[in-house]
């Protein structure tokens, strides 16, 4: 028996073979070619082969995404008739060496030539030409490449790391947990296990070499421990455990129409995060009482050009009427640092969380801004809608921004499109800055929400996706609770409600002392909802407000842990 | 035969407006070549297209030679037309 340790990232157990997400070895020999007709009849038939392959790929993808992502497929298989690239390859043939030699060197040139573009999204359609390139060499050497879109059976898949385009192609269906080598609480493959509800180990760093493809696994997301060729004990404790956890899922059930109301009458709105149109299903199949965040970044993700205004309507349009009167905060474009987009031509950063990321984008690149903003307005007829800017750091920011959505407002207006009046316009409180004079932002949005994964890589100046500063994600430090406490008063003072969407809203240590703070609402992910519900709805605000000041006193965040680990003990 | 078109599809040429195009000219017979400045690349060559790299508000020239050069050129048209990414000048 192995236990591998990572960071717990998404709990649940999940027991499973282990799917390995590696690149397979494509090596080969080059060879002197005397047959030279059969050597090209063996590349044409390879040539077909690999077309049916793509276009059953290309089907899967229509059914599962919609014809926009299967789009790229029609390309690679454009790729790989291209006639300039067919005569390159037949050209090398004939002069005598192997298929496979002939492939790699025509590929590797024009791999080369759009590499030396000086575009970002012409370098990037090397990739596609590489990844044809692949499949054909594959094929020609008889090697089977994996397919994760067409999963036959359950698997645990096992990663260096999970990119957005790679989890868009995952068959979600049968993915029952990951465990990646990198990464931590708040990177994507994190973030997509907590959406998809199913354990996740990240941060292994052996993962990948230490698992064979096909191995059973038992991976427990609440410990951070992946167990390979677990003993017949072992593994008959997680099997009760696991039954345990669909048990407790059920009991949860009973808060699904329940009110979100502390023990002592306090009401709250726990309300779900979201990236798609999609997620919102499953915000109200946990009785989510709104949307806290929509992450708008997803729709300009995974495609080859922005979204147009009608693209973007129609999804904005989608979640509030799918939502009703239940109120739903969209959060305007935070793309750069982490999040890059194909198409849009940024320059490298050295630091690039401290760069052209969010608003600072939006605010530099108007345009692409106006779009989504006119979507938004046209959008805000059909249900509940509030906006939110992101990465506010000035008041100046705030104010360009706000003026530039009035400015389509009017714009959609003398156009005689209806737009929502008193649509609630706030910002993210994710930069110091903002949270140290939140009293004066107060005065101007009409919300503030806090977003504490960035709040925290802020403060504590520790880059989040680096395991090696992992221990400084502290949401308990005393300069958090201050900032979080700061932000709170300041609101309130000016009659203005505070949410937070970051992962501390939905943490069951950090819940009883944001209630006592006095936070409006809580937004987290949707699985997180109805723990949340159950646990508010035993905790007295006013007992807890005591604690709090004591709370407050502690110096470090593990002080602060082992108190309210303690009390959550005697209150269970 | 040939027809000059001005690129109207605000990402230009790139990988979805080039896929329209080839997989449109691929069926004809003839000989079609796309002209932008100083290059000329066959337009059943989706990686010779892309490698133009045009942009919006660009003018390229279409050329067709063969049996079916009148249909090929009329089928450019359609699609620039239809899938919205450019109009003859």
């Amino acid at each position: 028996m192995l236990e591998i340790r990572g960071i717990a990232v998404s709990n649940g157990i999940a027991i499973a073979n282990a799917y390995c997400l590696v690149e397979p070895d494509l090596s080969f020999e080059k060879l002197a070619i005397t047959d030279v007709e059969a050597e090209k009849l063996r590349f044409q038939e390879i040539i077909i082969k690999t077309k049916i392959e793509l276009e059953t790929i290309r089907e899967a993808a229509k059914k599962k995404f919609g014809h926009d992502k299967a789009e790229i497929f029609s390309a690679h298989i454009l790729v790989l008739q291209d006639p300039e690239m067919l005569s390159a390859i037949e050209g090398q043939i004939s002069a005598g060496v192997n298929a496979e030699f002939a492939l790699q060197e025509t590929a590797t040139m024009f791999i080369g030539l759009f590499e030396s573009m000086d575009n970002e999204y012409m370098q990037e359609r090397a990739a596609d030409i590489r990844d044809v390139a692949k499949r054909l060499l594959a094929n020609l050497l008889a090697i089977e490449l994996p397919d994760y879109s067409r999963l036959s059976k359950d698997v645990i898949i096992v990663a260096e790391d999970l990119t957005p385009s790679m989890t868009a192609q995952l068959d979600k269906t049968h993915v029952k947990g990951f465990v990646t080598n990198i990464g931590g609480r708040t990177s994507h493959s994190a973030i997509l296990a907590r959406t998809m509800e199913i354990p996740a180990v990240v941060g292994t760093k052996i993962a990948t070499t230490d698992i064979p493809h096909g191995a059973r696994l038992i991976l427990d997301g609440s410990k951070g421990t992946v167990i390979l060729d677990a003993t017949e004990e072992i593994a008959a404790e997680y099997l009760v455990a696991q039954e345990a956890l669909i048990a407790e899922r059920e009991l949860f059930q009973q808060f699904v129409t329940a009110e979100s109301v502390s023990a002592d009458g306090h009401p709250v709105e726990l309300a779900g995060n979201i990236g798609k149109p999609e997620d919102v299903e499953n915000v109200l199949a946990n009785g989510g009482d709104g949307i806290g965040l929509f992450r708008t970044e997803f729709l300009y993700m995974d495609r080859q050009e922005l979204p147009t205004e009608e693209e973007q309507f129609v999804a904005y349009k989608t979640v509030l009427v799918n939502m009703g009167n239940k109120p739903t905060v969209v959060r305007t474009l935070d793309i750069g640092g982490d999040k890059e987009l194909p198409y849009l031509t940024l320059s490298h950063e050295m630091n690039p969380f401290l760069g052209l990321r969010a608003v600072r984008l939006c605010l530099d690149q108007q345009d692409i801004f106006r779009t989504q903003l006119r979507a938004l307005l046209r959008a805000s007829t059909y249900g509940n809608l509030k906006i939110m800017f992101p990465m506010i750091a000035t008041l100046d920011e705030f104010r360009q921004a706000k003026s530039l959505l009035q400015e389509e407002q009017e714009k959609l207006l003398a156009e005689g499109i209806e737009v929502a009046r008193d649509i609630e316009i706030g910002m993210m409180v994710e930069v110091p800055s903002a949270a140290l004079i939140a009293d004066l932002f107060a005065k101007e949005a009409d919300f503030l929400s806090i977003g504490t994964n960035d709040l925290i890589q802020y403060t504590l100046a520790a880059d989040r996706m680096n395991e090696k500063v992992s221990y400084l994600y502290q949401p308990f430090h005393p300069a958090i609770l201050r900032l979080v406490k700061m932000v709170i008063d300041a609101a309130h003072a000016n009659g203005k409600w505070v949410g937070m969407c970051g992962e501390m809203a939905g943490d069951e240590i950090a819940v009883p002392i944001l209630l006592a703070l006095g936070l409006d609402e809580f937004s987290m992910s949707a699985s997180s909802i109805l723990r949340t519900r159950g646990q508010i709805s035993k905790l007295s605000k006013q007992e807890m407000a005591q604690h709090l000041e004591r709370i407050l006193t502690f110096s470090t965040s593990a002080e602060v842990e082992q108190y309210m680990e303690k009390l959550l003990n005697l209150n269970n | 035969m040939e027809k000059t078109f001005k690129i109207t599809s605000p990402v230009g040429l790139h990988a979805r407006p080039s896929t329209v195009l080839v997989a449109g000219v691929t069926p004809f017979a003839s000989v079609i070549q796309i002209k932008y400045k100083d290059k000329t690349v066959n337009l059943k060559s989706i990686l010779g297209v892309m490698s133009l790299g045009v942009s919006e508000g660009e003018v390229i020239t279409i050329k067709a030679e063969g049996s079916d050069e009148e249909a090929a050129i009329a089928k450019v048209a359609e699609l620039m037309i239809s899938e919205g990414l450019g109009q003859e000048c």
